[in-house]
């Protein structure tokens, strides 16, 4: 993180693959017709899919289209109940996990798979079948991370390191197993963008090296840049076969979606700018937990009209900066202004009262309780701002209610019966509707975390959009947000945070993705330190 | 007069230590058994009972391991593959114990014990003070000793006691690496039973040689309380145990003495020392977080 400040100038990712004429190469993995089923619903359906040696192939789908269950089956964590798995030329059963490693199927996984309280060599050791001793592989491990570009010190322990470093020692984790097929779900959702340039260097390599990429990627760009082949999932079927580099990512998205995905619009150029809504001035902030960050003399003043957008690698402060904001964490009174009234020690229903609404980045559990029907959630977040949801100490069940057909027609949320448990919801439908439910109430300001996170490009696009029109109608919007694809969509000025500093905050227009990345890196630390 | 102190700071600190090695095993695969009470008192029954119709005191103390590791079956049983709350079960193990241990035991209240074989070491135990103190003590403290160095060595210096760490810290990613997460943990727990079976037959067969109803009267829990105490590292719970029995006979010692405090203060010395240091403990919240299995208590259910 820190030291690829200094890396300005990375070697030039190769950016268009030659196509390979797919049915010279040598097949390494085929599945034939695998079909797994949970309950009712057919996850994989009849699924075909060829990877080829030193190919980087990458499998799309939206949220629910059944990728994590296919590669779960290639991984050993799923029996196929149907079908067949060809390994070179040899038909083979996976069992587990362990069978998958002795294979050469490696996984790097989305939400990592480390164990926090333990070292660097300790979490690489519990995932080779033989790690001999420790001395030794502590120092196959430097070799083999610095050899890639990926640089590890074994003795760490990684409830200290960043995310980018933990994914770090998961490929590495994998690369010391010699794999030949190595599976990745969602890499770069956690790196700068210099970060991802870096890994996309390292998979390139591996793929010269004769090494397969499965690849699992939401970012389409990225998929175009180094992928040589796409398979398209739709409601567990393979939909489609393509070359990623003949596509553009709106291509892509359509087929993935199976039809034209809305393009979302910023409306008017020029908003319109009005008076300061949010004003944070030196906002200070000890971290409340060893795992936690501290928020270091944060300024921001949010303006009526604007979308403002924080970037930043998750866990640099983004989740303390938005308790502090919402008023789950205290800070001292001057540090936080709702439309000029000090409020930095009030708590989250009185700022609601003055017109302000908070989405937290967890949905399930935190923006919503689990157990809880639609509508008695809706009564937490709003029973204090004039909706009649409360009366005389009762709650009105028939008033909630209206407020849930409203807002389940305006944001389209799909629910198998009326008025579910929160936690029977897909996560996208879930998301829109802790997003839309705040948005029914016309809030002036409004702050989101992650409004997106882990959602297809449908329901994305439909919140961005949601985002954008409330601001034009002349509230003021502040996103923080980890995907930079977003944030230049939808934002009209950013800002970034950086182990608890936030840069200044600079037209979109002004901004590139490469000066983002820099500030991700630790420039926006230094710039907040000469503030 | 010291000498004497020191012996019987010994024998208070050895069921605890005992005890709480073994839950310490426990809490770091993940699994919060609350029942140390009630397996430890099931062992001192049981060994009593043993031993006293066998007449030797070595079946004794196999038969409280067995009646200890019994009752951590059932615990295990329902806790991982029924997944029943593990809080709950804990306590209802402690009530079943005290409560079994209690029927079996009314034949043998008031009769006389057997000692325990003592384990004097030749030369060595002739020494002076040191003698008498470190080498004449009986076997199970010599046990109690070497459980934790051997603990301690698994715990952090073998392939076993990595995994048993991982489980304990995130049991999705050892699923997910392949590990059986159920069976480290039945495993782990039948070890607690083990240990805990083995200090209540410290206490029947050693401490006190013979049969009372109640008779472990809160050392369980206080094993409880010294694996926390331990930020479940095994060095700090050899602390940890021998301070506490120190308060506890310093206690006893202090009322002989007749000092001008009242019994009921004195009595509760161990109970205040403990709260002390888990205040002073939990001042380094790092070192306290990196150890505490993140997964202590939490029930796991693997993917469909």
């Amino acid at each position: 993180m820190g030291d690829s400040v200094a890396e300005t100038t990375l070697p030039e990712v190769d950016e268009h693959p030659v196509q390979q004429d797919r049915s010279e190469k040598d097949t390494l993995l085929d599945a034939r017709g695998l079909t797994k089923r949970f309950g009712d619903i057919l996850a994989n359906d009849r699924v075909d899919l060829i990877i080829n040696k030193g190919e980087i192939h990458a499998l799309l789908g939206e949220n629910g289209a059944g990728k994590s269950t296919l590669v779960k089956m290639f991984y050993g964590s799923l029996e196929p109940d149907d079908g067949e798995i060809l390994w070179g030329d040899r038909k083979v059963t996976i069992g587990n996990p362990a069978a998958a490693r002795e294979l050469g199927i490696g996984m790097v996984f989305q939400h990592f798979s480390l164990f926090e309280a333990l070292n660097v060599v300790e979490n690489i050791a519990l995932a080779l079948p033989n790690p001999g001793n420790m001395q030794d592989l502590a120092k196959r491990i430097e070799t083999v991370s610095r050899d890639y570009g990926l640089p590890l010190n074994p003795d760490d322990i990684v409830a200290d390191l960043p995310v980018g470093i933990r994914q770090r020692i998961e490929i590495v984790r994998c690369l010391l197993q010699e794999p030949r097929l190595i599976i990745m779900d969602e890499p770069t959702s956690v790196l700068t963008p210099q970060e991802a340039d870096q890994l996309f260097l390292t998979l390139q390599r591996l793929a010269k090296e004769g090494c397969a990429v499965l690849y699992i990627s939401h970012r389409l760009e990225e998929v175009k840049r180094i992928c040589h082949h796409a398979t398209i999932l739709r409601h567990g079927q393979v939909v489609r076969e393509c070359d990623p580099t003949l596509e553009t990512p709106a291509s892509l998205a359509s087929m993935m979606v199976g039809a034209d995905v809305a393009a979302v619009s910023a409306g008017e150029q020029a908003p319109e700018i009005g008076e300061t809504r949010l004003a944070l001035q030196g906002l200070n902030a000890k971290a409340a937990t060893p795992f936690a960050t501290a928020l270091n003399n944060i300024s921001l003043e949010l303006r009526a009209g604007e979308v403002v957008a924080i970037a930043g690698v998750a866990g640099n402060g983004q989740g303390e900066l938005f308790d502090a904001i919402s008023g789950e964490m205290p800070a001292a009174a001057s540090m936080i202004h709702l439309d000029g009234r000090p409020c930095g020690n009030k708590n989250i229903n009185w700022r609601r009262k003055q017109n302000a609404a908070f989405v937290p980045e967890e949905r399930l559990g935190h923006g919503a309780v689990p157990g809880m029907k639609l509508s008695q959630n809706i009564v937490l977040t709003r029973h204090g701002t004039g909706d009649k949801l409360v009366g005389a100490g009762f709650v009105s069940n028939a008033e909630a209610s209206v407020l849930e057909k409203r807002i389940k027609q305006a944001f389209d949320v799909r629910m198998s019966h009326d008025d579910p448990e929160a936690r029977s919801l897909s996560g996208g439908n879930l998301q829109k509707f802790v997003v839309g439910r705040e948005l029914d109430r016309n809030p002036g300001i409004l702050v989101v975390n992650q409004p997106t996170w882990g959602v297809d490009a449908g329901a994305a696009a439909l919140i961005r959009q949601a985002l954008i029109d409330l601001a034009r109608s002349g509230s003021a919007v502040l996103v923080i947000s980890q995907d930079l694809d977003e944030i230049f969509e939808i934002a009209d000025r950013i800002a970034v945070i950086s182990r608890g500093f936030l840069s200044e905050a600079e037209p979109a227009t002004d901004m590139t993705r490469e000066r983002v990345g820099l500030l991700m890196a630790g420039g926006a630390e230094t710039q907040g330190e000469v503030a | 007069m010291f000498e004497a102190v020191l012996l019987t700071v010994i024998t208070a600190a050895t069921p605890l230590l005992i005890a709480a090695v073994g839950e310490l095993v426990v809490e770091r695969s993940g699994v919060l058994n609350l029942g140390v009470e009630g397996m430890m008192i099931m062992g001192a029954v049981i060994g009593f009972a043993v031993a006293n119709q066998t007449g030797s005191g070595s079946l004794g103390v196999v038969a409280a391991v067995v009646a200890g590791m019994a009752m951590s079956a059932l615990f295990a049983f329902l806790v991982l593959f029924l997944v029943a709350n593990q809080v709950a079960t804990g306590l209802a193990l402690t009530i079943l114990g005290i409560g079994l241990s209690g029927m079996i035991g009314e034949a043998f209240i008031g009769v006389p014990g057997l000692d325990l074989p003592q384990l004097y070491i030749p030369v060595l135990s002739e020494i002076p003070f040191i003698g008498p103190v470190f080498f004449q003590q009986d076997a199970l403290v010599y046990l109690s000793f070497a459980l934790v160095a051997v603990v301690a060595y698994c715990l952090f210096r073998t392939r076993l006691g990595l995994v048993l760490r991982a489980v304990g810290d995130n049991h999705g990613s050892a699923h997910a690496l392949g590990y059986s997460v159920l069976k480290v943990r039945f495993m782990a727990i039948l070890f607690g039973g083990a240990c805990a079976g083995l200090a209540g037959a410290y206490l029947s067969l050693a401490y006190t040689p013979q049969w009372v109803e109640n008779m472990t009267a809160g050392r369980g829990w206080i094993a409880l309380a010294l694996v926390v105490f331990s930020s479940w590292l095994p060095l700090r719970v050899v602390v940890g145990a021998y301070l506490f029995g120190a308060v506890s006979v310093l206690n006893l010692h202090a009322q002989a003495l007749e000092f001008d405090i009242p019994s009921q203060l004195l009595s509760s010395l161990p109970y205040l020392a403990t709260i002390g240091v888990l205040v002073l403990i939990s001042a380094n919240r790092r070192l306290t977080l990196v150890n505490t299995p993140a997964c202590l208590g939490k029930p796991f259910v693997p993917d469909r």
